[in-house]
């Protein structure tokens, strides 16, 4: 049994270029989403079609470029230039200002400014939108200055665990669901899938080894590798991201090898069904993979979905690990908040376990 | 393999158009109302009839609120505090105050101008209300300021991923066949058998890449399909257009992928290999989040992107009509690039073992 658990390592270890991909991939993913990668709309490029030229018209694009908003791409002549800019695609939102706007605003007549956003991307037209109807009306508050509002409601806005709206303390939970998802579980099926297609797995079988004992020394190197990787990814959110480490540091170690286990497990039931490796592999990318980046509330809110959707998601157990990650590192609650979902993690992974014994005494038979 | 091939498009397509959304809905609203006057009752009921917000929970105390929302049940906590109806119309002014779960910021943000402008919204009307007893100041100066959306009127978020999910299905497709088809028969040992064969390196290359080409053309001619029985959302500009770029893109991505297989020995490397370029090419082609706001180094590295360039194409072409002489810039560069790979990926393979 031991000679078989150093074997398995050095079959690991030995491969010098997964190594370094296993290591260097989480330290890529992080640095790219906390650096590179953001949702937040900035430096957008727009263009001016501007009939008034006066100082209102003058004012309101200088306030607009100021804003780091908005970058500045050229003025156009005729509203008929606006939809072939569009199909160029550099050109987001085009600011259209009426004719005589002074004059009109003197007078008390309408003085018309139309912003029209290519909303083939919905969320970044409707952001540009806002963002340049609230710079038109801070110019107006400017040139109204005498007139106050009565009966003013003054909301008070906290945002509560991370007060600057980082994005990265959203993805470091999730990276690292992720990367434990693919090293624990696409990569033990497919480890396992490989004996079965090279005929080796009969050779394992009729050794003196127990099954129980092969599955084991198969899983153990990966257990190893995702428990460093999971460091590495909370050391790097913890010191460069400045991520908090609110709540105890053992129950996140806790939970973590429970879901490491949790995924081994999915690896292995996956590794019974599958003949080959290929299989395994386009097993765990549809079933494990996809679902766990998109329904687990990695990147896109799960509340938002349609409820078919919500009712699936409740069967991945990336899920639940996210929200007991949150809850220990960013809102800082004790596990005693949390015992709904550790309960959850645990139930799924015993299931797993009973499912792929099971399975795997039939293909013994 | 092939009904995985076929099936996956279809679930793909189903699960990620709905699943991949930034719009934020139904997001869980906590009340606590220490007033309980007629306004704090109406601007409560404000909140529940706008279609972003369910009620999740009422209470008196701000700490039970905020243990509910340690508890994962609840986003955003209203807190109208005593006398907020006294002092409003006593003193012209009041407090209130919303918390909100921050640790998805970008959703933050939007939660909070949905709150604060259902707050204005209420505070207007009151204004108007009570409008009468107001003394009327001069005449402000206004703007009549109009929006209007193009291409998408109803910023439907499926109209936008839909393109981008056919790149993605496309990508996965070639890129991950491919490679692991050509490592496949190194581990088996029938690449030594080819190799001994009088065969060309480039006929065995083409040979190789071939069927999976017309495959991921195919894929995306089903996908296109697809798209158009369940979303409806056909193709704005030429079809040929789409196929002409997905024709030139595919050879950039077998090119990769067929690279990746050099320099690996097993399936599971290479599979590894690629995760891994699929992971960075996908996060870095504004599939999800906008380049535009990328510092200026990233915006620089996703120039060398290939799927950037065709998520932009598909988007172009698909949404807006986009012509053969607009995407012209990104075929090129696609077609520099293809010729890159595919030379490199030539010369490095080699007929030994």
């Amino acid at each position: 049994m031991k000679g078989f658990i150093i074997k398995e390592f050095f079959h690991i270890f030995r491969d010098r270029r997964s190594l370094i991909i296993l290591f260097g991939m989480p330290i890529v993913q992080i640095l790219l989403f906390g650096f590179a990668i953001t949702n937040e709309i900035r430096n957008v490029n727009i263009a001016i079609l501007d009939k008034a030229h006066d100082t209102s018209s003058e004012r309101i694009i200088e306030k607009m470029f100021a804003s780091g908003y908005f970058v500045m791409n050229g003025y156009l002549e005729t509203e008929d230039e606006i939809e072939p800019i569009f199909q160029k695609g550099k050109i987001k939102a085009i600011i259209v200002f009426g004719p005589d706007l002074d004059k009109n605003l003197a007078s008390g007549g309408t003085a018309p400014i139309q912003i029209i956003a290519d909303a083939t991307d919905p969320n970044t037209a409707n952001t540009i939108a806002n963002y340049a109807a609230s710079i038109v009306r801070d110019y107006q508050e400017e040139i109204n200055p005498d007139v106050t509002l009565p009966l003013q409601i003054v909301p008070e806005v906290r945002m509560l665990y991370n007060p600057e709206l980082k994005g990265v303390f959203m993805f470091i939970p999730g990276t690292m669901t992720v990367i434990l998802m693919l090293v624990s579980a696409m990569m033990t099926s497919i480890s396992i899938a490989r004996e079965k297609e090279m005929g080796t797995m009969e050779v394992l079988l009729v050794s003196p080894l127990k099954p129980v004992q092969v599955v084991a020394g198969k899983v153990l190197p990966y257990i190893l590798l995702s428990s460093i990787n999971a460091t590495v990814i909370l050391l790097l959110g913890y010191f460069v991201f400045k991520m908090p480490m609110q709540g105890s540091l053992l129950a996140l170690m806790a939970t973590t090898l429970l879901f490491i286990i949790t995924t081994l497990s999915l690896g292995i039931l996956i590794s019974t069904v599958a003949h080959t490796q290929q299989m395994a592999m386009m097993m765990s990318l549809m079933g494990l993979m996809l679902p766990t980046i998109m329904l687990s509330g990695f990147v896109f809110p799960v509340d938002s979905m349609p409820w078919p959707l919500q009712v699936i998601s409740n069967i991945i157990p990336a899920k639940w690990f996210i929200l007991i990650l949150k809850g220990l590192m960013l809102k800082g609650v004790s596990i005693t908040y949390l015992w709904k979902e550790v309960l959850i993690l645990a139930f799924m992974t015993l299931a797993l376990i009973g499912l792929s014994v099971k399975k795997y005494a039939i293909r013994l038979a | 393999m092939l009904p995985i091939i076929f099936v996956m498009p279809v679930v793909q397509l189903l699960v990620l158009s709905f699943a991949a959304t930034f719009e934020v809905k139904n997001i869980s609203l906590h009340v606590v109302d220490n007033d309980q006057s007629s306004y704090s009752r109406e601007l409560t009921r404000k909140f529940l009839v706008s279609d972003h917000f369910k009620l999740t929970g009422v209470s008196f105390s701000s700490d039970q609120a905020l243990d509910d929302m340690q508890r994962h049940n609840t986003d955003v906590i209203l807190h109208i505090p005593q006398h907020f109806e006294r002092d409003l119309v006593r003193d012209q002014q009041a407090q209130l105050m919303l918390s909100i779960n921050a640790i998805d910021g970008a959703a933050a943000a939007v939660e909070n101008v949905y709150a604060t402008s259902i707050i204005q919204d209420f505070n207007q009307n009151i204004r108007i209300r009570m409008a009468d007893e107001i003394s009327p100041s001069r005449q402000p100066k206004v703007f009549s300021v109009t929006q209007s959306f193009w291409f998408n009127p109803e910023l439907d978020y499926k109209t936008f991923m839909v393109p981008g999910i056919l790149v993605l299905l496309v990508t996965m497709i070639a890129i991950f066949l491919a490679g692991m088809n050509i490592v496949r028969e190194k581990e088996i040992g029938t690449l030594e058998q080819i190799n001994v064969t009088p065969i060309k390196k480039h006929q065995f290359i083409i040979g190789k890449l071939l069927p999976f080409w017309i495959l991921a053309l195919v894929e995306l001619g089903f996908g296109l399909a697809m798209c158009w029985f369940i979303f409806g959302i056909g193709v704005a500009g030429s079809i040929w257009v789409i196929f002409l770029f997905a024709a030139v893109y595919l050879l950039v991505v077998l090119g990769i992928g067929f690279f990746i297989s050099n320099f690996t020995h097993t399936q599971q490397q290479a599979m590894f290999l690629s995760w891994f370029f699929m992971v960075i090419f996908i996060l870095m082609s504004g599939l999800f989040t906008p380049i535009d706001s990328m510092p200026h180094w990233a915006q620089v590295i996703t120039e060398f992107n290939p799927v950037r360039y065709f998520v932009e194409v598909m988007r172009m072409v698909m949404l807006k009509g986009a012509e053969l002489s607009d995407i012209l810039p990104q075929l090129t560069r696609l077609f520099i690039y293809a010729l890159i790979m595919n030379g490199l990926a030539v010369a490095g393979y080699r007929k030994v073992a």
